[in-house]
């Protein structure tokens, strides 16, 4: 068995010879040095270490890196050259959102991934949309609010979109 | 270190599963914890969850409707043809990422007496499709489902479908008991669905989660609920109670104890009987 790994790491094409079943995560950070996904609990449950494969959020530390062959990963290295970073980055730092800053990339991570589906969120889409990620700083209403401006004074640089959900 | 095989189709997959002893990997939520308690472990792993052929969802003409194995819990929700009585539990799983990358096979195969998957399909009378090289089966899903992470499933076989009989006429009642709103394994769940019809009722169906080994359910005591509705021999609820009391089989383990889980599990099936069905 072959265990070369092809995928779109932040617009780029990269090869990697790995053990299947390690971590996206693990992968990220030590042998692409993109540290910006988080270690938080390892198990999936805070959402430190999100990122979006083909465009939709996961977890990276329980996604083996098998299971992004021929997929397109971004992180927020990736996400932090365009427009709609400078005005997450803007929004969250305005409202105060960023205190330690460990869940951050996460939280912006599932910030993303939401407005791309929903570029009119209400405050209930942001809080479900943000469900998996903890903030042991506990800021999370500053963080819905950063969302909120984001989504309103960022109008167009998210396609116009509404998910209703179920 | 794992030997992983990703096979480029359905057939191939089998025809590894027919030649090696493999465990298979879908969206590795469940998979990756416990491939993490054996490092370096060795032993040959099936990956799936990139196939196309198991990503179906169909009704087909009798009203049954195929999730197709690896269909994540999201593409389940975003899937038109898939009824409300059934996104309203995957809904409740997990949390977005979660959603996007757990599959419904995977939840059933898991076998958690606490998989969120299970009661309802228990209560629809799923059945799965299970596939090997050259052969096909169609179980129940209360036959597949052996115990806590017990399922009964041949070497070289795998799961492919999960078979769901719809009826556009069923509501439902889901009720998961977690400790907080995502990412939480139930420490109890209820599952109900009612066939009301002008007509009147036609049909109940509950099933209890994280309430024993395997998901209860009893046609016994749902055929004495439906004759209470429609008030013949007149069984109180207290005696429907306790007929689920007796099959019931809660254990104290690190998310909860016995006497909260019988407690809340028989409340929520009280306030069912009373509240929704107004017995
Ligand atoms: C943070 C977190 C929160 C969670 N929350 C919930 C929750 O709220 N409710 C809930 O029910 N679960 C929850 N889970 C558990 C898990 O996400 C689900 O059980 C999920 O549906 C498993 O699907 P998977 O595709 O990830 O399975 P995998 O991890 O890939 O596989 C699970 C098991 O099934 C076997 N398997 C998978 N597919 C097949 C197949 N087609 N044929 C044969 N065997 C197969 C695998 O070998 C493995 O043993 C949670 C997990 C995490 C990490
Ligand atoms: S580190 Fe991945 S979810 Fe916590
Ligand atoms: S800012 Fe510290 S964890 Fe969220």
């Amino acid at each position: 068995m072959d265990n070369a790994i092809c995928f779109l790491l932040n617009n780029r094409s990269v090869t990697l010879q790995a053990d299947p079943l390690r971590s996206l995560l693990d992968t990220l950070r030590e042998d692409f040095g993109l540290t910006g996904a988080k270690k938080g609990c390892g198990e999936g449950e805070c959402g430190a270490c999100a990122v979006l494969v083909d465009g939709r959020l996961v977890n990276s530390c329980i996604t083996p890196v098998i299971a992004v062959e021929g997929k397109t990963v971004f992180t927020i290295e990736g996400l932090r050259e365009t427009p709609r970073f400078q005005e997450l980055s803007r929004c969250f730092a305005q409202a105060g959102a960023v205190q330690c800053g460990f869940c951050t990339p996460g939280m912006v991570m599932a910030a993303e991934a939401l407005l791309m589906r929903n570029s009119f969120p209400t405050e209930q889409d942001i809080r479900t949309a943000l469900s998996g990620n903890l903030c042991r700083c506990t800021g999370y209403s500053a963080i819905v609010a950063a969302i909120m401006t984001a989504a309103k004074e960022g109008e167009g640089l998210w396609p116009a979109s509404f998910d209703p959900g179920i | 270190m794992a030997r992983v095989f990703r096979p480029g189709n359905l057939k191939e997959a089998l025809h590894f599963l027919d030649a090696e002893r493999a465990a298979v990997l879908a969206g590795g939520t469940d998979f990756m914890l416990k491939a993490g308690r054996y490092p370096g472990a060795e032993f040959a792993v099936l990956s799936i969850g990139h196939l196309h052929e198991l990503k179906r969802i169909a009704i087909d003409a009798a009203n049954v409707l195929s999730l197709g194995a690896v269909c994540t819990l999201s593409e389940i929700l975003e899937s038109p043809l898939v009824p409300l009585f059934l996104k309203l539990p995957i809904a409740e799983i997990g949390s977005p990422a979660i959603r996007n990358a757990a599959t419904a096979g995977g939840n059933v195969c898991n076998a958690s007496p606490a998989g969120d998957v299970l009661p309802m399909l228990y209560a629809l009378d799923a059945t799965l499709v299970l596939k090997s090289h050259g052969d096909q089966h169609e179980m129940q899903i209360r036959d597949f489902i052996q115990g806590p992470g017990l399922i009964r499933i041949a070497a070289g076989q795998m799961l492919t479908e999960i078979r769901i009989p719809l009826r556009q006429t069923w509501r439902c009642t889901w009720r998961k008991v977690g400790g907080r709103r995502a990412n939480s394994v139930s420490k109890t769940s209820f599952y109900a669905l009612i066939d009301r019809t002008s007509r009147g009722l036609g049909d109940v169906r509950i099933a209890l989660g994280a309430i024993a080994p395997t998901v209860v359910r009893s046609r016994e005591a749902e055929r004495i609920i439906l004759d209470a509705y429609r008030g013949k021999p007149s069984q109180r609820c207290t005696e429907i109670i306790a007929l689920y009391d007796a099959l019931i089989s809660p254990i104290d383990d690190s998310r909860s104890c016995r006497d909260y889980r019988r407690t809340v599990s028989l409340g929520l099936l009280e306030n069912f009987l009373t509240e929704v069905m107004r017995i």
